[in-house]
C-alpha cells in the first residue's frame, strides 16, 4: 500500500471522500449523446463561482451607505488595483448568469428534462431562477445610481399594490418611507449573505436530485433501462473524465466571450449597465425613461401590459408573478408520452417556438417606452406566453408523436 | 412502571405539545427580527413635518420640498388655472376625488384647503409605479395634446398625465390621483406639511 493510498484510507474512514468522488464524478454515468445544449449547466456553476469570488473582493472596498456607496464604486473603478476588472467581471457575470440560465432552461423545455422522474430537479431549478432574480435585483441597488434607485423604487412599489397590507409591506421592505440608507444596507445584507446561501443550498439540491435520477439526454431515453452485466448503463459514460473534459472545452469558449465583453463592452450599450446608473441616485429627480436590466424586461412588459383594475395596480403584479409561478407546474401540465422535442409532433414544436418568440418580443418591449401599439403587442404576447403553459395539457395530449428509440442515437 | 410495550398516546401527546411549544417559540423569536426591519426610531423621527414658506411663491410657480424623503410639490395656481380646472372634469378618471387619495379637507374641486384654494400640496410621486412626474404648467404644450393641455404634470416613465390639482387623466397607466399629504396653513404664508392637527 502506497503512502497516498494509506492517506486516502485514513480520510475515507472519517469522511466519504472517495465515495463522493465516485458517486458524483468517476462513476456517475451520464448519457453518451450530450450535445451543445448540455454545456450550460456547468457554465452556470462556473458563473456562480465567478460571482462569489469577485463579489468577495468587491465587498472589501464597497461601502453600503447611501452617502458613500456611489463614490465607493467609482473608487473601485479608478483607484483600487484591478478594481475595474473585478467589478466588470461581476457586472458582466450578472448578465452572463441569466444568459446561461435561460439557455439551460430552454434545453430543459426542448428535451422534456422536467418530466417524470425529474420534476424535483425542475422545481429546484425554478427556485434557483427565482433566487437568482432576487439576488440580481438586490445587487442592482448597491451602486446607488439613478437606475439602481428608481428601479428599486418601481419594484418595491409593486408590493404596495397588494390589497390591504400593501403600504405597510412596502415600508417594511424599505425600512423607511422611501428607498434610503436603510434599504441599501439591508439589500446589501440580502445580496452578500442571505441569497448566496440560499442559492448555493438550492444548487446542491438541484445537483443531488439530478444525480439521484440521472441525466436526461437529447433523445429523452432513460439510459438506466439498459444496463450491462455490471449494472452500468450501456449508453452511459462516466462523467469524469468524459464530460469534465468536454465541459472544460465549453468553459474555454465561454470565457473568451465573457472576457471579450468584460474588456471591450462591459456596459453592452446600456444593456448590462444602464447609462443612467452613472449618475448618483437622486430621490427628487426621476430619469426620463426607466427600464429594468434586460433579463427582467419580459416580466416588466407583462406588468405594463395589464391595465389597472378597480383603481389598483395589483392585477399586473399578479400576472407578472403568475408568469413565474406557472413554471412550477410544467411537469404536470405536459401530458405527452414523449420527452424530447425530437419525437414530438408539430403542435409542441410550434408551441415552443411561440414561447421563445413571445419571451424575446416581451423582452424587447420591456426596454421600450410604452405606446398604445406596444402595449397591445405586449398584451398579445403575454397571452401567448401563458397559452404555452395553460393550453399544454390539451396540445400535448392530442399531438402526434414519433416512436422513441430503445437506445440513444448518434445524432 | 409499565413494561408491556409503549404508551403511544402519551408519546403522541408529548410530540404534539413539544411541537406546539416549539412553534410558539419560533413565532416569538421571529417577531423581533421582522420588527427590526420596520423604520427605526431615527427614520420615524426624520419623518417629522416640514414648514414651507409660500409668501414668495408667484402664481404659476412650484416649489419642491422633501418630507419623509418624498418630493412634496407646493404650487400656487394662476387665476387662469383656477378657471380651467373645473372644465377638465370629463377627461379625468376621478374628477371628484372619490378615491381616498387625500385628506377629507382636500376632497373638493381644487383639492386644496378652502382658506387658500390656489395653493396645491401634492406628493410628487406617480401613482403608477412611483416615478416623479415633471411640472408642465405651460398652456397648450404641443407634446401633451396642444390646446387641450391646461397645465399639469407629466410622468416621463410611462406617460401618465395629471392636471394642476394632481387629478389623473383617464386612459393613462396611473390608476389614481396624486396623493395629497396631510397639511395645514400656519398663516397665509406658511404651510406645514406632514401634520394637519388630526382635524379636517
Amino acid at each position: 500500500m502506497t503512502k497516498t493510498q494509506a492517506f486516502m484510507n485514513w480520510i475515507d474512514a472519517r469522511f466519504p471522500m472517495s465515495k463522493m468522488w465516485k458517486e458524483h464524478l468517476s462513476e456517475y454515468y451520464a448519457p453518451k449523446n450530450f450535445n451543445f445544449w448540455y454545456f450550460f449547466g456547468s457554465l452556470a456553476l462556473l458563473v456562480l463561482v465567478i460571482q462569489i469570488v469577485t463579489g468577495i473582493f468587491l465587498t472589501m472596498h464597497y461601502k453600503p451607505d447611501a452617502g458613500l456607496a456611489f463614490a465607493s464604486v467609482e473608487y473601485i473603478m479608478r483607484d483600487v488595483n484591478w478594481g475595474w476588472l473585478i467589478r466588470y467581471m461581476h457586472s458582466t457575470g450578472a448578465s452572463a448568469f441569466f444568459i446561461v440560465v435561460y439557455l439551460h432552461m430552454y434545453r430543459g423545455l426542448m428535451y422534456g428534462s422536467y418530466k417524470n422522474p425529474r420534476e424535483l430537479i425542475w422545481i429546484f431549478g425554478v427556485l434557483i431562477y427565482l433566487a437568482l432574480m432576487a439576488e440580481a435585483f438586490f445587487g442592482y441597488l448597491l451602486p446607488w445610481g439613478q437606475m439602481s434607485y428608481w428601479g428599486a423604487q418601481v419594484i418595491v412599489n409593486l408590493f404596495s399594490a397588494v390589497p390591504f397590507v400593501g403600504e405597510e409591506l412596502s415600508v417594511w421592505i424599505r425600512g423607511d418611507y422611501v428607498i434610503g440608507d436603510a434599504t441599501l444596507n439591508r439589500f446589501f445584507a440580502f445580496h452578500v449573505i442571505a441569497l448566496p446561501l440560499v442559492l448555493i443550498a438550492l444548487v446542491v439540491a438541484h445537483i443531488l436530485a439530478l444525480h439521484e435520477v440521472g441525466s436526461n439526454n437529447p433523445d429523452g431515453v432513460e439510459i438506466k433501462k439498459n444496463k450491462d452485466a455490471n449494472g452500468k448503463p450501456v449508453d452511459g459514460i462516466p462523467f469524469h473524465p468524459y464530460y469534465t473534459v468536454k465541459d472544460i472545452a465549453g468553459v474555454v469558449v465561454f470565457l473568451i466571450f465573457f472576457f471579450a465583453v468584460a474588456f471591450f463592452a462591459p456596459e453592452m450599450g446600456g444593456y448590462f449597465i444602464e447609462h443612467a446608473n452613472f449618475v448618483p441616485a437622486d430621490p427628487l429627480k426621476t430619469p426620463e425613461h426607466i427600464a429594468p436590466v434586460w433579463y427582467f424586461t419580459p416580466f416588466y412588459a407583462m406588468l405594463r401590459a395589464i391595465p389597472p383594475m378597480f383603481g389598483s395596480q395589483f392585477p399586473g403584479v399578479v400576472v407578472m408573478g403568475a408568469a413565474i409561478v406557472v413554471m412550477f407546474f410544467l411537469p404536470w401540465l405536459d401530458r405527452s408520452p414523449v420527452k424530447s422535442v425530437r419525437y414530438r409532433g408539430p403542435l409542441f414544436k410550434s408551441a415552443l417556438a411561440i414561447l421563445v418568440i413571445s419571451f424575446v418580443v416581451l423582452g424587447y418591449l420591456g426596454v421600450q417606452p410604452s405606446t398604445p401599439v406596444k402595449t397591445l403587442l405586449a398584451q398579445i404576447f403575454t397571452a401567448l406566453y401563458f397559452a404555452f403553459f395553460l393550453l399544454m395539457p390539451w396540445y400535448t395530449k392530442i399531438d402526434k408523436t414519433k416512436p422513441v428509440p430503445e437506445r440513444v442515437t448518434d445524432k | 412502571m409499565s413494561t408491556d410495550g409503549i404508551d403511544t398516546s402519551r408519546r403522541r401527546f408529548l410530540l404534539a405539545s413539544t411541537s406546539v411549544v416549539g412553534a410558539v417559540g419560533v413565532v416569538g423569536i421571529a417577531i423581533p427580527f421582522i420588527q427590526s426591519m420596520n423604520p427605526s426610531a431615527r427614520a420615524q423621527a426624520a419623518g417629522a413635518p416640514v414648514e414651507v414658506d409660500v409668501s414668495k411663491l408667484a402664481p404659476g410657480e412650484r416649489v419642491t420640498v422633501e418630507w419623509r424623503g418624498k418630493p412634496i410639490w407646493v404650487v400656487r395656481r394662476t387665476e387662469q388655472n383656477m378657471e380651467d380646472l373645473p372644465t377638465l372634469n370629463d377627461k379625468l378618471a376621478d374628477p371628484q376625488s372619490q378615491m381616498p387619495q387625500q385628506p377629507e379637507y382636500a376632497q373638493n374641486e381644487f383639492r386644496a384647503r378652502e382658506t387658500n384654494p390656489e395653493i396645491a400640496v401634492l406628493i410628487g410621486i406617480c401613482t403608477h409605479l412611483g416615478c416623479s412626474p415633471t411640472y408642465r404648467p405651460e398652456l397648450g404644450a404641443k407634446d401633451l395634446g396642444g390646446k387641450e393641455w391646461k397645465g399639469g404634470f407629466f410622468c416621463p416613465c410611462h406617460g401618465s398625465k395629471f392636471d394642476l390639482a394632481g387629478r389623473v387623466y383617464s386612459g393613462v397607466p396611473a390608476p389614481t390621483n396624486l396623493v395629497i399629504p396631510p397639511f395645514k396653513f400656519l398663516s397665509d404664508s406658511v404651510v406645514l406639511v406632514g401634520e394637519d392637527g388630526g382635524a379636517a
